[in-house]
C-alpha cells in the first residue's frame, strides 16, 4: 500500500537548512494497524505529512497503491487525498460553523456528491461512531470525545484506504482515548490502513506495529510484545 | 446551481465579524453612494442649463454692426454703418453654406428697448421685434393660437402682429379670443395673428419672450421710419458644416459689402452660438470627468478596504482552509470561495449604495416637481439606468479584484499549517 525508498526532506530556516528527514525506507502493507513514535524534532510530523500528500520531499521514491506520489499539482494532491487518505488531527480540526452531520459529509462535497445524499451518508457514517442523536450539533456543543468521533466519521466517509492519524488522543483524557483507540482499531479490522502518530507509549502498544523515529532516521520497526492489553481493549 | 455549503460558509464568516463586515462594507457603500450622488447633481445642473436652451439652433452665429476700428477705402475709422435689406440676399446667394438667415430689427421706444402697446384702456411696455418668418428656426416658439408670420407678412408690410403669452394676459382680458383683434404700437395699428408661449428660458435677445411681440421686420421698419436698415443677424449654417465657417464668411462677404477694412475685428461684432454650446458641453463634460475621478477613487477606497479584511479573514480562516485542503479541496475551490465572499459583500454593499443615491435622487426630484417642476437652476437630477449598471459592473469586478490578492494567499496555505498545533 505504502512504500517509502530513500526518502529525504529538509527544511531552508533562514541561512540554514533543517535537515529532517535524512532517508527514510519503509514499507507499510495494507490493512496494517501502525504507529509511528518519536520525541519532537524526530521528524514524525513530517513524515506524516509527506505521507498524507501534504508536503513534497526532496529525494527518493513515495508510491502509494503503486502510484509515485512526484511533481503534483496542487489540484491532483487534492483529489488523490480526497480518494486515498482519511485525516484524523489530534485538535479535531471541525468546521465551527456547520453541524456534525455538516462535518462529516465535507469530504463528500469535494466529490461534488449532493448535498441530500452525502447527508445521508453521513448520518450512517455518525451511527457507526454512535453520534446519530448529536447530528445537528454544532462542534462547540460535542465533547473533545465526541469531536474526534466526528473527526473520525468525517475521515471515513470517502471510503479511504488509508487513515492518518496525528497525535488522535493528544486532546482526550485517557478513557476517551481508549474510546477512540476502539474505534480506529475497528476500521482497522474492516481492512482500512491506519497509521497514528503519537508520543504516547500506552497507544503505541495498542498497535500491531511500532516504528520509532529518531533524527530522521527509523530507529527501530517492531512488534510491541503487550497485544494483550489491546486485545483486553477490543473485547 | 445554489451551493448551499458555499453561502453557509461566507454568511458565517460575515455574521461572526458583524461590525468589522458592517464598517468594511460602508466604504464601498459610501464610495457608489457618492458616485451615484455626484453624478445626479450633475445631470441636475446640466439638465437646467441645456433645457434652458432646448430647441435654440446650437449651430447658429449672430453678428452686428459696431463702429469700424480701421480706417478703409477714404473712411475714416470710427465711422457706423447698418445692415441692409439687400445683405440677406447678397449672403443667401453667395454663401452656400448657409442654411437659415433671419434678419431682426428690435423697435427703440425712445431710450428703452420696449415699446409702450395699447389696446383701448390696457396698456404695456413690451420688446418689439421686427422678423422674418425663419426666425422661427433660429429660436422656436409654442404658437398657441393662431400663427407665426409668413412671407407674404413681409413682402405686403402686413401690419400683424405674433405676440407672447404674458402680452396676451395683460392686454386682453381671460379667455378672450385676441386672433382678428387690434393693438396700437407706436400708434399704428396691428392685427393680431396669434400667440406663443417661449419654449426655453436661458437663450433672450433684451428682454423676457413671453413680454415681446413679433411684427413683420418690413412693417417695422416702415412703422419705426428704419429705411432699410436691419439691426442683426442670426445665421445657421447647414449639417456638418461648422458654424464657425459661415461665421467667418458672412463677415468677409459683409466687410466687403460695407467697406470696412478686412482686418477690422470691431467693424462686426457677433456670438458664435456653436462655440458658446461647445464651451458648455466641454464645461459639464469636465464635471462630470471629475465626478468619475472623484467618485472612483472614494469606491476605491472602499474597495481595499475590503481587500484588506478579506486578507484577514483569510489569515483567521488559514486553519479552517487548511482542514479543507487536506479534505480534498482543491486550490479552485478555496479561490472560489475567497472570491465569492469578496464581491458578494463588495456587490450587496454597492447596491445599497446605488439603491439609497437613487432613492435620494427620486425624493430631489419629487419635491423638485412639487415645487411646480420650473427650471430652477437644477432639473431632473438622476442617473441613466445605464451609468446604474456600469456602476455594478464596476462593482463586482472590484470586488473580483479586491479578492484576489486574498485568494493568492489563502492557495499558499499549506494544509500542513492545520495539521501542526501550535
Amino acid at each position: 500500500m505504502i512504500s517509502l525508498k530513500n526518502i529525504h526532506k529538509s527544511y531552508a530556516m533562514g541561512f540554514n537548512v533543517l535537515h529532517v528527514i535524512k532517508g527514510i525506507d519503509l514499507e507499510i502493507k495494507e490493512g496494517e494497524l501502525v504507529s509511528i513514535m518519536g520525541s519532537s524534532g524526530s521528524g514524525k510530523s513530517t513524515l506524516l505529512n509527506i505521507l498524507g500528500i501534504l508536503d513534497n520531499y526532496d529525494k527518493g521514491e513515495y508510491r502509494l497503491d503503486g502510484r509515485l506520489m512526484a511533481g503534483l499539482t496542487e489540484t491532483k494532491a487534492a483529489l488523490l487525498r480526497n480518494d486515498y487518505i482519511g485525516f484524523v488531527f489530534q485538535s479535531f480540526n471541525l468546521i465551527s460553523f456547520k453541524n456534525a452531520m455538516e462535518n462529516v459529509a465535507l469530504p463528500l462535497y469535494y466529490k461534488r456528491i449532493g448535498r441530500k445524499k452525502r447527508n445521508r451518508i453521513a448520518m450512517e457514517y455518525l451511527e457507526r461512531v454512535g453520534l446519530a442523536d448529536w447530528a445537528e450539533h454544532m462542534p462547540n456543543e460535542l465533547s473533545g470525545g465526541q469531536k474526534q468521533r466526528v473527526a473520525i466519521a468525517r475521515a471515513l466517509i470517502a471510503k479511504p484506504k488509508i487513515i492518518l492519524a496525528d497525535e488522535p488522543t493528544g486532546a482526550l483524557d485517557s478513557s476517551t482515548s481508549l474510546e477512540v483507540m476502539k474505534i480506529l482499531k475497528d476500521i482497522n479490522n474492516e481492512g482500512i490502513t491506519v497509521i497514528i502518530v503519537t508520543h504516547e507509549a500506552d497507544i503505541s502498544i495498542m498497535t500491531k506495529r511500532i516504528i520509532r523515529l529518531k533524527d530522521g532516521i527509523i530507529e527501530k520497526d517492531f512488534k510491541p510484545e503487550m497485544q494483550n492489553e489491546l486485545a483486553e481493549v477490543s473485547a | 446551481m445554489f451551493d448551499q455549503d458555499k453561502w453557509q460558509e461566507i454568511f458565517a464568516a460575515l455574521k461572526n465579524n458583524k461590525i468589522r463586515t458592517f464598517l468594511t462594507a460602508f466604504g464601498v457603500f459610501w464610495g457608489i453612494f457618492m458616485l451615484i450622488i455626484m453624478l445626479g447633481a450633475g445631470n441636475g445642473l446640466s439638465n437646467a442649463v441645456f433645457d434652458g436652451m432646448k430647441d435654440f439652433a446650437t449651430n447658429s452665429v449672430f453678428m452686428w454692426t459696431q463702429p469700424t476700428s480701421e480706417p478703409h477705402a477714404g473712411f475714416p475709422r470710427g465711422r457706423t454703418f447698418n445692415f441692409r435689406n439687400d445683405d440677406i440676399n447678397a449672403l443667401k446667394n453667395n454663401i452656400p453654406e448657409i442654411e437659415v438667415i433671419a434678419p431682426r430689427l428690435q423697435a427703440r421706444g425712445g431710450t428703452s428697448s420696449t415699446d409702450n402697446v395699447v389696446r383701448g384702456l390696457k396698456t404695456g411696455s413690451f420688446t418689439i421685434n421686427g422678423d422674418y418668418p425663419e426666425w422661427n428656426l433660429i429660436d422656436p416658439v409654442r404658437i398657441n393660437k393662431g400663427r407665426f408670420l409668413n412671407n407674404f407678412d413681409i413682402k405686403q408690410y402686413r401690419k400683424v402682429a405674433v405676440i407672447g403669452e404674458m402680452v396676451y394676459e395683460i392686454l386682453f382680458e381671460e379667455d378672450e379670443d385676441p386672433l382678428g383683434e387690434y393693438i396700437r404700437i407706436n400708434g399704428v395699428y396691428f392685427q393680431v395673428i396669434g400667440v406663443f408661449s417661449p419654449l426655453n428660458s436661458n437663450v433672450n435677445f433684451g428682454g423676457d419672450k413671453a413680454q415681446s411681440i413679433y411684427i413683420p421686420l418690413t412693417t417695422l421698419q416702415r412703422t419705426y421710419n428704419y429705411g432699410d436698415v436691419i439691426g442683426w443677424l442670426a445665421i445657421t449654417a447647414k449639417d456638418d458644416i461648422p458654424a464657425s465657417v459661415v461665421d467667418q464668411k458672412a463677415k468677409d462677404l459683409l466687410k466687403r459689402r460695407h467697406r470696412v477694412a478686412p482686418h477690422d475685428k470691431q467693424a462686426i461684432s457677433g456670438v458664435n452660438l456653436e462655440d458658446e454650446f461647445m464651451k458648455i458641453t466641454g464645461l459639464f463634460f469636465g464635471i462630470d470627468m471629475l465626478v468619475w475621478i472623484v467618485g472612483i477613487g472614494t469606491l476605491l477606497a472602499g474597495v481595499i478596504g475590503i481587500s484588506n479584511i478579506m486578507l484577514i479573514v483569510v489569515k483567521e480562516r488559514t486553519k479552517e482552509i487548511g482542514i479543507q485542503r487536506a479534505l480534498g479541496a482543491t486550490p479552485l475551490k478555496i479561490i472560489s470561495q475567497v472570491l465569492t465572499e469578496s464581491v458578494f459583500l463588495t456587490t450587496i454593499a454597492g447596491y445599497f449604495g446605488l439603491v439609497l443615491a437613487v432613492f435620494l435622487l427620486e425624493l430631489v426630484n419629487t419635491a423638485l416637481q412639487a415645487n411646480g417642476g420650473v427650471n430652477q437652476g437644477f432639473l431632473n437630477p438622476g442617473v441613466d439606468f445605464n451609468v446604474a449598471v456600469i456602476a455594478l459592473v464596476i462593482l463586482i469586478l472590484a470586488g473580483a479584484l479586491a479578492g484576489f490578492m486574498p485568494a493568492k494567499r489563502a492557495v499558499k496555505i499549506k494544509p500542513i499549517d492545520a495539521l501542526r498545533d501550535e
